[in-house]
């Protein structure tokens, strides 16, 4: 009864899983280009060490939680362990690829959310909110939109993880941000990006992996992956060119840390609606989208929310906008199966704000108590001298752009040895 | 005339300019050093070579100020850049011999004393 393997679907899904985990560098790069010199190893490592913790909690228990047969608000523990995930054709594709491929989604949406807590977060204490947040948040809303859920029988639509991935990262971000608190120097000294081509390098590879993530949501090699990358090339094109113009008209100069925003937010906005709206209705997604989030952006400079690098605005706001458009622009015609309210199905539009709604209640409540849990077992943020210091020093030992200058070589260090004891506290004047 | 040296905090510097603009000290250099001032020791590894920084990045600070601008500029600069912890820096406050400002080929206390009111010769750019 099982449908045999598909040669060509197979290989697509094979190359579109490595662009997928591309993704997670690339987002660091991006993540890590905006923060302070003192910070960027640290801003790099919140991305790179999910490609760990992520990966090896979405193959012992989260791919389960997502993706086995279950309740409508959580997937069973059959497949726990990999149980049954073997070579069997899951679709038209090997079992073992479609769970390797669902789980660099798992992998790039908790790193999302660590763009809001940059240069004060302990490593530690991520290091402990990162499987707990797949287990508990992430792979119960894959489980809703994709494993069969009641946002599925619902009727929502969510191409690649508009919702599973963005909103979802987005809310539980927004929060995070509130319970960690302020960077001490927020809103009291300039903080500015220390590497500007890197953020530019990171958006270029994050499109690059975007059309794995996009494309490769269809499943297979076929005319809807055809669609979904060509809508992944459009709407950031569009989104680009509106974030310029509004650059331009706005201050007179069109900034680069402006254009890999606006990639980014154009490849949120049209994730949803990969495929399922036409080319043309993407590159609508994509030039609207960026009206919100770039106001967004300004605006939430000057507010308390310190949202470090503005995932509520790139992606919260830019995945909401894509869930709701995909829910304007969805037509038959093209995905055979929904029309949104632009072709006679008003009610789309509803379903699709119910489903954006749920994931963010549902994900900041839950961030919420994760963030709780986490602080009873190690403090979340660094100290003060820490924070002042760079996080790359106190969190890992290393230094992004180190000199070598004063380096004395230790032939025998005890990591709890006595090198915590000053040099010369008193006498030196 | 004197000159006022500090030697600073990396991380202090924005507050310490801040805190000398606010008392309208507004000629200074800034330099990137490398200094070893007592404090905790940085250990670094790198796969498995572990070593000792024995310097650490700060940033000196130099001020030409007339006589009376010396406490007030001492004064920004400790209330500023001071954290507590060792590792906070210096002040040393220099004689100074000479000074010209090139512009204009003032002297001594003329090329120190800062442009008020309000740069008459920028046509009140400032």
């Amino acid at each position: 009864m099982t449908p045999p393997l598909n040669a060509a679907d197979t290989a697509w899904m094979l190359v579109a899983t490595a662009l997928v985990l591309l993704m997670t560098p690339a987002l660091g790069f991006f993540y890590g280009g905006l923060v302070r010199g003192k910070n960027a190893l640290n801003v790099l490592m919140m991305s790179f060490v999910s490609l760990g913790i992520s990966g090896v909690t979405w193959a012992l228990l989260g791919y389960s939680l997502a993706f086995a047969p279950g309740t409508p608000f959580v997937g069973g523990l059959s497949r726990a362990f990999l149980a049954g995930v073997g070579l069997q054709a899951e679709g038209t594709i090997p079992h073992v690829l479609y769970m390797v491929y669902q789980g660099t989604f798992a992998i790039i949406t908790v790193a999302l959310i660590s763009g809001a807590i940059v240069e004060r977060m302990r490593f530690t204490a991520y290091l402990l909110f990162l499987p707990l947040w797949v287990l508990f948040v992430y792979s119960p809303v894959a489980h809703w939109v994709w494993g069969g859920g009641f946002l599925a029988k619902m009727g929502a639509l969510d191409f690649a993880g508009g919702t599973v991935v963005h909103i979802n990262a987005a809310a539980a971000a927004f929060v995070a941000a509130r319970v960690l608190g302020q960077r001490r120097d927020y809103a009291r000294l300039a903080i500015l990006p220390h590497n500007v081509p890197f953020t530019l390098l990171g958006a270029g590879l994050l499109w690059f992996g975007w059309f794995g993530f996009n494309a490769g949501s269809a499943n297979g090699a076929n005319a809807s992956a055809a669609l979904a990358f060509t809508n992944t090339l459009l709407a950031p094109a569009a989104t680009l060119t509106a974030w310029t113009i509004l650059d331009i008209y706005r201050s007179g100069r069109a900034t680069a840390v402006g254009a890999a925003t606006g990639i980014v937010v154009g490849l949120v906005a049209i994730t949803p609606a990969a495929g399922f709206v036409s080319p043309i209705s993407a590159l609508a997604i994509g030039a609207i989208a960026a009206f919100p989030s770039y106001f967004a952006i300004l605006w939430r400079s000057r507010t308390s929310l310190d949202d470090s690098l503005d995932v509520v605005a790139a992606h919260g706001l830019g995945g909401t906008v894509g869930a709701l458009l995909t829910g304007v622009f969805a037509e038959k015609a093209w995905n055979g199966t929904t029309n949104g309210l632009l072709f006679g199905n008003p009610q789309q539009l509803a379903i699709q704000a119910v489903a954006v709604l749920v994931a963010i209640l549902f994900s900041a409540f839950s961030t919420y108590v994760l963030l709780r849990v986490v602080s009873f077992a190690v403090r979340l943020r660094v100290n003060r001298r820490d924070e002042g210091t760079g996080l790359d020093v106190s969190q890992h030992g290393e230094e992004a752009y180190t000199t070598g200058e004063g380096a004395v070589l230790v032939l025998d260090y005890s990591p709890s040895g006595s090198s915590a004891a000053p040099l010369a506290e008193g006498g030196h004047a | 005339m004197k000159l006022v040296v500090a030697v600073v905090r990396t991380d202090r510097v924005n507050k310490v300019l801040e805190a000398l603009f606010r008392a309208d000290i507004r000629g200074l250099t800034i330099t990137r050093v490398q200094g070893h001032g007592g404090e905790l020791e940085k250990v670094e590894t790198y796969r498995g070579t572990t070593v000792k920084m024995e310097l650490s990045e700060k940033v000196r600070i130099e001020i030409g100020v007339s006589d009376h601008f010396v406490e007030p500029t001492v004064k920004a600069i400790l209330g500023s850049a001071r954290t507590g912890d060792v590792g906070d820096g210096k002040i040393f406050v220099l004689p100074v011999e000479k000074v010209w400002r090139i512009r204009t080929g003032e002297e001594d206390q003329a090329a120190v004393t800062p442009l008020f009111p309000a740069a008459e010769e920028n046509g009140g750019e400032r």
